[in-house]
């Protein structure tokens, strides 16, 4: 922090001054947090019993059930949400007018609108017995067309010379979709793709809302159908469920964090291929086959600025 | 058109209900997050690691779990009997906030270091580098995140139809229950959502159009 646009480096009396602000602010933060500890613990949130719930088999059961049954939704979602967005993208971007349009408006409807009233909708109208796949249709329509504007700015970030080379050495329009653009989007924009997944991840908690028996509705039920003490175990169960969330997230985000790292590396770490050899004649060995995908990287792959805007939910 | 003109009341306190959840959480959010991402860019690390915390926290967690948090334990610490529309309007404004520290932040990070040090050698204090350089670059390039994020929020306020505030998603679930056919009720939603959607983004780039400035 020596060097930030708001403060200059400290100078003795701001070191002062600085030291004064930690101390109090750290108290000042402190205090909140024990008087919310107190305040939990007076009312008896906090007491052994509350906890001890967790070592009944039963409970460990009914959470390991329910952290499957978030995964299996998120699962098919993730899958769902990448499929449909690939279509979606290759539909908008495509040379036929009412394809484009019909992608577009598509997109652009459910993009718009409140996940839960799609979710509910899907349930109520479609699939009022199978809550599961509500959910998954519902945050695979609207994770889908999120993660096809994810792509299109992908596509759209490969430079133009890229397809029209490939056009040039006649390829079908399928062919460069397949074997130019899309790569290179992917490879660019794989942590905001996996940023979109946590997305996805924490939605599916909405299948709360719908009754499906994933973890957040039977935190609830675990916490209303037991009494210890004569209160709900609101506080424990939900300190337990949402580290379990929390943890499923921050795993999912290293995980971006880390292509992210690596995408870095790559696109330093590629040497540039050496002269050319002397031989006038260029054989198929010295055309860089692997750099193609490797060029991805050159493409704006720290797009921090432009993909947090998509990721945000 | 049945489902709308027999619950027009319903649907009408149901839009009024969205549009004020959306207000009251957005003053909540942006006053906590500029708060927020002040901390995270000062110079004093204990309030830097709340900062991170909090926005870690916020951001990793579902926002139905915070609704849980703040439906029944946050009345626990401070007093029961909050009305619905408290403890909903401040979920949704908590879990916001961390995304416009987010935003804040990055616009502020974007605003070269020359410009502050040009003017502090100039002899300019801390609130004048601030208020005449700093701000108003950064205040541009938060614009347009800060119109998504709001986009984001008036959507999530749907939850909170499902924790019993009224507004449209509560609406959408009544007149389920009523028996009346889910198609058109859900494009009378849509529409509702839509039309405060769109007056938020028309909102933003009637004020990104006035910042503009040629560089």
């Amino acid at each position: 922090m020596s060097a930030s646009v708001l403060y200059d480096a400290p100078g003795p009396k701001a070191v002062v001054r600085n030291r004064i602000y930690a101390v109090v602010g750290t108290l000042a933060i402190a205090a909140l947090i024990t008087v919310s500890i107190v305040r939990l613990a007076d009312k008896g949130h906090l007491a052994p019993a509350m906890w001890d719930i967790f070592n009944y088999t039963g409970i460990r059961q009914n959470i390991a059930d329910a952290l499957l049954a978030t995964l299996k939704a998120f699962g098919l979602a993730a899958i769902g949400s990448l499929v449909l967005g690939v279509l979606l993208v290759v539909g908008r971007l495509s040379d036929h007018k009412p394809i484009r349009w019909a992608a577009t408006t598509f997109i652009e409807l459910f993009r718009s609108l409140p996940l839960l009233i799609t979710i509910y909708a899907i349930w109520v109208g479609f699939l009022t017995d199978y809550s599961m796949w509500a959910l998954a249709a519902g945050l695979s329509v609207y994770n889908g067309c999120v993660q096809a504007e994810v792509l299109r700015a992908g596509i759209n970030s490969v430079p133009r010379g890229q397809s029209e080379a490939a056009y040039a050495l006649g390829m079908s329009k399928t062919q460069v979709m397949v074997s130019v653009l899309m790569p290179q989007a992917v490879r660019s924009m794989l942590p905001t793709i996996i940023g979109q997944l946590v997305v996805t991840l924490k939605d599916t908690s909405l299948g709360f809302i719908i009754l499906y028996p994933e973890l957040l509705q039977t935190a609830r039920l675990i916490a209303s159908n037991t009494q210890v003490n004569g209160q709900y175990p609101y506080v424990s169960t939900i300190v337990v469920i949402g580290t379990i969330y929390i943890a499923m997230c921050l795993l999912l985000s290293a995980l971006a964090t880390w292509i992210e790292k690596r995408g870095r590396r790559a696109k330093t770490g590629i040497k540039v291929a050496p002269g050319a050899p002397a031989s006038g004649i260029p054989t198929m060995d010295a055309v860089p086959g692997p750099d193609l995908g490797g060029a991805g990287g050159a493409g704006p792959t720290g797009d921090g600025a432009g993909g947090t805007g998509v990721t945000k939910n | 058109m049945n489902v709308l003109l027999d619950n027009f009341p319903e649907f009408r306190d149901g839009f009024i209900g969205t549009v004020s959840i959306t207000a009251v959480s957005s003053v909540i959010a942006l006053v906590l997050g500029v708060l927020i991402a002040g901390f995270r860019v000062s110079p004093v690390p204990p309030l830097r690691y709340f900062g991170t915390a909090w926005v870690t926290l916020m951001r990793n967690t579902p926002l139905t779990l915070l609704f849980l948090i703040f439906f029944f334990v946050v009345p626990e610490i401070l007093f029961p009997g909050m009305s619905s529309f408290v403890l909903g309007s401040l979920a949704l404004g908590f879990y916001t906030s961390s995304f416009v520290c987010e935003a804040v932040r990055s616009g502020i990070n974007t605003v070269p270091l020359g410009q502050a040090e040009a003017a502090r050698s100039i002899g300019m204090t801390f609130a004048q580098t601030l208020q005449i350089v700093v701000l108003p670059q950064a205040t541009r390039t938060v614009i347009p995140p800060l119109s998504s994020i709001f986009i984001a929020l008036t959507k999530n306020s749907a939850i909170a139809g499902a924790f019993s505030v009224a507004e449209l998603f509560g609406w959408q679930k009544l007149m389920s229950d009523k028996g009346y056919d889910i198609v058109p009720v859900f494009i009378w939603v849509a529409l509702g959502y839509l039309v405060v959607t769109f007056t938020i983004s028309g909102l933003f780039r009637l004020l990104e159009r006035r910042m503009e400035v040629a560089r």
